[in-house]
């Protein structure tokens, strides 16, 4: 620990320990309870009928057939549900020029990407509202597709949307410092371009909603797999005209997120409708077809970048061009503007170079639209400024570590404000990059390199340093007009027996947040963790709060628990004074007791609940016991939390197929306060492998026609165990001190650093061919193109 | 999206078909439609939620059972071929003690996050040590690389299957 957390760094802490997660046994007993899991009377199913083109005109629409077909509820078109909502916009006020139209549930007459919602079938099973969706008649009318996001762009190109007048959904331009100037003195210039495919969550359990609308009472039941309940319960209380009061949404089990699972969709949306429509459950499950053309994509980056140097090897400017593609429109409440904003917001911000400037241009396409995905932004801003970074270095004939280490912001200059305006409280990258250095014993591997280059076998070795934003505050989200809360809240609760109830605004999907919760709240305590109960995911039962995404569960939720069990156990404490006639300052709570300041028991926790709730008659005239304890927490001094860190990838290619073998992985990271080891460990390999995935197998491939060709999981090439490596994982603890409990975030640091190391490592490998690799993913054709053997 | 999935009903029973088998050690006899599909058999007839659908195309296994006492995908099997079989899902490998030390080890090294691939890694990982009961790292790294997870790093789930193997050797007789 690199800082005093008196309130629990007690003697039986559990902070700091790797402790393994209560609710996860549930779940290796098969007793999760996903959204498909849950049986309600009298529950229909729904099926969609989707576009099958990226962009067509709907020209007739017979329902005749599908609606006589066996077993069949209702067929349902946009007809039906006009008037029973409030279309969804995509912008937000903060982002100057976002633009982006008004979007349905259902197609009304122009579908624009292949997989577009246009009818809903409900019936008595899924299969049954299947065979019925093969029985509408439709007939489309063909549009020109609009897939390259730089025909898009180009001057003269039809605008997807005619009354938005053009293709550019968002752009930003930065221009700091004397960019022209530092390029017009340099040493030395390197420039390159990259380009990043489309790719997407693959969430093994596929998005799913059960919407339950009983009429009797005007009350809508949502049970959907999703990070953000709160949010969700007001989007369908405003945009299907509900008082607060009449919404419930309930997230149980959810079978992975990852940022797919935080956005409104229309499917979702749809069946929502429905349910208000007939007034009984209904279910819609996506299978995985549907899960790839109607998720959320992310990515689709083309940029063009520039880095100038002294000969010393100072980066003395930067400058980047990014166009990104969004689909059809930004998607809502978080808009698409995001992904772009946070790469030119990103790119080169740990180094020290003041003269920066970026231009990023959002384009409209006919393909499914983009968004939020885990690390948003930050593998492409990673990639870039390492990539850039180690050309910069051979060009000057450094070592790449060299290089970082005479351009990292030094550990000792925080706080630090970047060229593009990004506030860091404390960072730690030099550190980082020297813990890096030693685990993966950098000096060792490179002999090992050379010696092997001589018999013709090819390793690279990559290193990327990097930060990762976390723990938003409102500035990112609430302050352009969305539902989302920057705070959360805990809600803590002392039972007759002694042990604690604890409701939470953050979510679980697996991270460990329960466990996390858990953790601080006996912490604080000084009870054992199976005393408390933590309870998640549920609107009605926990405080209000933004749930689970940008990492923010320990550092906000984590906090918010620290605050309020503190705040009970000041309760505690005042109610155990009165009865023991003792002051409360000269009280403490240790091991399920109330004990005086030499550690002595007095009188145990249990007998103060009784006491309180069965036996008022006992305590003292005028004690009115209060043995509820809420608090929330928001970050309010920086808008955002920062990590950093450093990894290191070591492969070795086949240059004959141009596949790639991964021999290891390391990750240095500093997340702050480290709550447990053994989840966050794991946290951030997960997150590596997803970088991973992207960065060398992962591609939603689409022809010209914006026709998705590989939507099956045998087509679409996600990590497996066999392919990836070892990952090493170490930490540096730099708390935060606007928090007491100091945690920062650790959710997307692998995702945000693996896709930069893994391609440097590539092009380590190829260093001796002169040639080099800059598409992600490095598909082995994309090897052997570069190799000249394409 | 209708079409490209796998059919999925327990309806169209005018050409129902009598099948008898074995779950879970349980006796078992139901009529169901030709295009029943053994997953949505198990969840929906039986409702044994445990056999989850991802891929719905024999790429993920999130939906591994043992039939007849062999690794099966679910999803590629319909139920009339299941006549006769003796299946089992992870709730009944659960309560007989099949996997207790497999799970053990899953829970104690985290080696599992949201918990939908669970199920399949944990069939697939004791099916690993009763061909292989000291496997290398390579070796349990090939033997689930037919189950995909999305949320782990895979490393904590190697780390497990190691140690499920090691206890397993320890309480040898
Ligand atoms: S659902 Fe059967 S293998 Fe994926
Ligand atoms: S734990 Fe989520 S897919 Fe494996």
């Amino acid at each position: 620990m690199t800082a005093p957390l008196a309130a629990v760094d007690r003697p039986a802490s559990y902070i700091g320990k790797s402790v393994p997660r209560p609710n996860a046994k549930r779940l290796l007993a098969g007793r999760g309870q996903y959204v498909d899991d849950l049986r309600l009377p009298r529950l229909a199913h729904v099926a969609f009928l989707r576009c099958p083109h990226a962009h067509a005109r709907l020209k007739s629409l017979d329902i005749a057939a599908a609606t006589r077909a066996p077993g069949v509820v209702r067929v349902v078109t946009a007809q039906d549900l006009a008037g029973r909502y409030t279309p969804w916009v995509g912008v937000l006020t903060h982002f100057k020029g976002l633009k982006s139209p008004p979007q349905h549930p259902l197609v009304h007459d122009r579908a624009t990407w292949q997989g577009e919602p246009v009818a809903a079938v409900v019936a008595e099973s899924r299969a049954l509202a299947e065979d019925a969706v093969a029985l509408i008649e439709i007939v489309w009318e063909e549009l020109p597709p609009l897939t390259d996001m730089a025909a898009a762009l180009a001057p003269g190109a039809v605008p997807l949307h005619a009354e938005l007048g053009d293709n550019l959904c968002f752009g930003r331009a930065i221009d700091a410092g004397a960019v022209d100037e530092a390029f017009a003195k340099a040493d030395c210039v390197v420039e390159e371009s990259y380009s990043f495919a489309r790719h997407t969550g693959v969430c093994l359990e596929p998005r799913s909603i059960l919407a339950d609308f009983d009429p009797a009472d005007g009350r809508l039941t949502v049970h959907c797999s999703s990070q953000a309940p709160h949010m969700m319960k007001e989007i369908f209380a405003r945009h299907f005209h509900l008082p607060e009061t009449a919404v419930r949404v309930i997230c149980g089990d959810v079978g992975g997120s990852f940022g797919i699972k935080i956005h409104v969709y229309p499917d979702d949306m749809a069946t929502v409708a429905i349910a208000l429509l007939l007034g009984r459950p209904v279910k819609f499950v996506a299978d995985r077809l549907e899960s790839f053309v109607s998720d959320i994509h992310a990515r689709e980056h083309r940029i063009a970048a520039r880095m100038a140097l002294a000969k010393d090897g100072t980066i003395a400017a930067l400058a980047i061009d990014d166009v990104t593609g969004v689909g059809p429109y930004s998607t809502y409440p978080r808009t698409s503007a995001v992904e772009g904003n946070q790469v030119v917001g990103l790119t080169g911000a740990w180094y020290r170079c003041r003269n920066y400037r970026a231009n990023l241009r959002v384009a409209f396409q006919t393909k499914p639209p983009t968004t939020q995905y885990r690390a948003v932004g930050h593998p492409i801003a990673t990639s870039v400024t390492e990539a850039l970074v180690d050309r910069a270095a051979a060009a000057l004939g450094l070592d790449p570590v060299e290089l970082r280490r005479r351009n990292l912001i030094p550990d000792d200059a925080y706080p630090w404000t970047t060229a593009s305006g990004l506030k860091f409280e404390k960072l730690s990258h030099q550190a980082a990059l020297e813990k890096l250095l030693t685990l993966m014993d950098y000096d060792g591997l490179r002999r090992e390199q050379a010696e092997l280059r001589r018999r013709n076998i090819h390793r690279g070795i990559g290193i990327a340093c990097f930060v990762e934003l976390t723990n938003p505050g409102p500035a990112f989200y609430g302050v352009g007009g969305a539902p989302i809360s920057a705070q959360d809240g805990c809600t803590l609760r002392l039972d007759p027996g002694g042990t604690v109830t604890c409701a939470t605004g953050v979510t679980e999907q697996g991270q460990g947040t329960e466990t996390m919760v858990a953790q601080i709240v006996a912490s604080a305590l000084g009870l054992a963790m199976d005393k408390i109960r933590v309870v998640t995911g549920d609107t009605e039962r926990a405080p209000y709060g933004g749930g689970t995404w940008a990492s923010r569960g320990c550092g906000i939720g984590g906090e918010a628990a620290l605050q309020g069990a503190l705040a009970l156990k000041a309760n505690i404490l005042d109610l155990a004074g009165a009865m023991l006639q003792a002051e409360p300052a000269a009280l403490d709570l240790a091991g399920g007791w109330v004990v005086d300041r030499a550690g002595n028991r007095r009188i145990g926790l249990d007998e103060v609940g009784r006491a309180a709730y069965f036996r008022g008659d006992t305590l003292p005239p005028g004690v009115q016991p209060e043995l509820v304890a809420t608090r929330h927490y928001m970050p309010r001094q920086y808008p955002f939390a920062f990590t950093n860190g450093a990894q290191a990838s070591y492969l070795e290619l086949d240059v004959e197929t141009g596949f790639i073998q991964l021999l290891q992985h390391w990750v240095v990271e500093d997340c702050g306060r480290v709550v447990n080891p053994l989840l966050v460990e794991e946290q951030i390999r997960g997150g590596v492998v997803q970088g991973i995935g992207g960065a060398l197998f992962e591609e939603c491939i689409y022809d010209q026609r914006g026709q998705l060709l590989n939507g099956t999981l045998a087509d679409y090439l996600v990590p497996m165990a066999g392919e990836m490596p070892d990952i090493v994982v170490a930490h540096i603890e730099t708390p935060t001190a606007e928090s007491m409990l100091g945690a920062k975030g650790a959710g997307e640091a692998g995702t945000g650093g693996a896709p930069a190391a893994v391609m440097n490592a590539v092009n380590d490998a190829l260093a001796p061919f002169k040639v080099r690799v800059t598409a992600q993913p490095i598909s082995p054709w994309r090897v052997l193109a570069a190799l000249g053997k394409g | 999206m209708g079409r490209g999935r796998l059919p999925r009903a327990t309806f169209g029973m005018s050409d129902a078909v009598a099948i008898r088998l074995t779950v879970n050690g349980a006796r078992v006899e139901r009529l169901v439609a030709p295009r029943l599909n053994l997953v949505d058999f198990l969840r929906d007839e039986l409702g044994l939620t445990g056999t989850h659908w991802s891929c719905e195309h024999g790429a993920c296994g999130a939906c591994t059972v043992l039939i007849d006492g062999a690794l099966a995908r679910g999803c590629l099997v319909f139920a009339i071929q299941l006549d006769g079989a003796n299946v089992e899902t992870i709730e009944g490998l659960t309560e007989s003690g099949a996997l207790a030390e497999v799970q053990a080890a899953f829970h104690a090294r985290n080696a599992v996050q949201c918990g939908f691939c669970s199920a399949g890694m944990l069939l697939a990982a004791d099916a690993l040590l009763r061909r292989n009961p000291e496997p290398s790292r390579e070796q349990i790294r090939a033997a689930l690389s037919g189950n995909y997870c999305r949320c782990t790093g895979y490393h904590a789930i190697v780390d497990a299957v190691a140690d499920a193997a090691r206890e397993r050797a320890r309480r040898k007789p």
